[in-house]
């Protein structure tokens, strides 16, 4: 089996400051990556990096896509770049507004990616809506609903149905538990969970939260000053931490 | 399909960078060999390092040195891929603590292991409440997350998700501590069943009734150091 990415030396600068400091990996098909780290480690320039909301100063970034076969991600024009967007890649962010429009309807959140697609058919895009918002336990009776009428929760709901109507390979997501109830979260993180075996999906998942990366990712980078100090199968990172930066983090998580 | 759990030479020790460097040696010369139909006991004193055997049979403590194999994979060469792969496949391991997500069906966080290998939902559903029925979880709490269940109850959850697939090598930690006596049995014969049915099975089992009626040998973990 090839990679789905293959990341190698991914540098960002902020002047003189370092954002991340050649970073490389490679993520397979089915796999979700965790990336850890305190605020400040160069996690969110990294994924942003990844993305294609930021541009790395050094590094390559080939994606197995399903149009293209494999491609620089630095190397496509704009608007091939958009089109993989569009279609193969997705982002989930922390803050639900800035993944969703706003003024849109649920409904209408969800069938514009099918519309950027080439669908064009009414009907079969609302039917295909609604049984996304089904499936993130929005109820039906809401999809003419906006967005701003809804719930912290049940925006987050949106913007991964949104993101994933399309059958993406590789979601990206920054902190996406982030502003959540305790009790929201855990229903989200089944909802992905889930989502994820059922799709075949490939994700790279950023977050600060020990217990979100333990129950949602295969393996973590742990990051720290824009380097990545440790990586590995995300339970042994936990439990038998070698770096001391690691050490740290995992001894300074407080027992509920 | 059955496999070997074996570790040659293997050491461990850890490192506590945050607490003045101190290095502490957990075993510097591990040897063990469990076979097909095998049922082996960890025994030794409290602090003898059992546990780290257990963890690291099943890679989620990583050995210093030395080899540990398990069926054709060598855990501390292999990736995070190949680790969960065999973990799917090939290497159970029932701990004496439940981690599951929260508000999770216990007959879902039961079937999981079988919805991870590709079983039909209908078909791993139907074997998750065969099994905690065998194990006298009440019906009624079948649609319920197990977190708020009793001590003994979450393990016979642990004890139901760790048998539902005919995992080649199995590693159980404690599993009959905290059961009463018809439970108990019931663990024992599911264990016998898996030893019979030539599973390699790796334990730690404190209660000596249980290792006198299910194990085929016992190895001294002080003897690793």
């Amino acid at each position: 089996m090839n990679p789905i990415l293959e990341v190698s030396g991914i540098t960002r600068r902020y002047g003189d400051r370092i954002g991340c400091a050649d970073i490389s990996f490679d993520l397979y098909p089915g796999e979700v990556m965790g990336i850890v780290g305190e605020s400040g480690s160069g996690k969110s320039t990294l994924l942003n990096c990844l993305a294609g909301e930021l541009i790395p100063d050094a590094g390559r970034i080939l994606f197995d896509s399903r149009a293209e076969g494999v491609c620089d991600l630095l190397d496509l024009s704009e608007m091939q770049r958009r089109v993989l967007s569009r279609i193969e890649l997705a982002f989930v962010h922390q803050n639900p507004r800035d993944g969703l429009r706003m003024g849109v309807s649920a409904g209408g959140n969800v069938g514009e990616r099918l519309m950027g697609v080439g669908q064009r058919h009414y009907g079969n895009i609302r039917e295909q809506a609604l049984s996304w918002l089904e499936r993130v336990e929005i109820p039906a009776d809401r999809i003419d609903d906006r967005p701003s009428q809804f719930s912290g929760g049940m925006q987050q709901r949106l913007q991964i149905a949104r993101n994933l109507v399309t059958s993406p390979r590789l979601v990206f997501m920054d902190e996406p538990t982030g502003g959540l109830d305790v009790s929201v979260q855990a229903r989200l993180l089944d909802l992905l969970r889930g989502l994820v075996r059922e799709m075949g999906l490939s994700a790279i998942v950023v977050t600060h939260d020990l217990a979100v990366v333990r129950l949602l990712a295969d393996r973590i980078l742990v990051m720290k000053s824009g380097q990545v100090v440790e990586s590995g199968l995300t339970d042994q990172v936990l439990d038998d931490p070698h770096h001391p930066y690691t050490q740290l983090l995992v001894a300074s998580v407080l027992q509920a | 399909m059955t496999a070997c759990l074996e570790m040659n030479a293997v050491t461990k020790a850890f490192t506590l960078h945050n607490q003045g460097g101190v290095t502490i040696s957990v075993m510097s010369n591990a040897n063990l060999r469990v076979g097909p139909g095998e049922c082996v006991a960890l025994v030794g004193p409290s602090g003898a390092g059992k546990s780290t055997v257990m963890r690291m049979a099943y890679g989620n403590y990583l050995a210093d040195d030395g080899e540990i194999w398990v069926g054709d994979v060598c855990l501390n060469r292999a990736s995070p891929r190949e680790i969960l792969m065999l973990r799917r496949q090939t290497l159970g391991y029932v701990s004496q603590f439940l981690r599951v997500v929260p508000r999770v069906a216990t007959t879902d966080v039961v079937a999981e292991p079988l919805l991870a290998l590709g079983v039909e939902p209908r078909q791993a559903h139907a074997r998750a409440t065969e099994l905690l029925r065998m194990l006298n979880i009440p019906e009624r709490l079948w649609p319920l997350s197990p977190m708020t269940f009793s001590g003994g109850e979450q393990q016979r959850v642990n004890i139901a998700r760790g048998f539902i697939h005919a995992y080649p090598v199995l590693l159980l930690d404690e599993p009959t501590a905290s059961l009463d006596a018809e439970n108990r049995a019931v663990v024992l014969s599911l264990i016998e069943q898996a030893r019979d049915r030539g599973a390699a099975i790796l334990g730690i089992f404190h209660d000596e009734a249980a290792r006198q009626q299910v194990c085929t040998g016992e190895i001294d973990v002080s003897e690793f150091l």
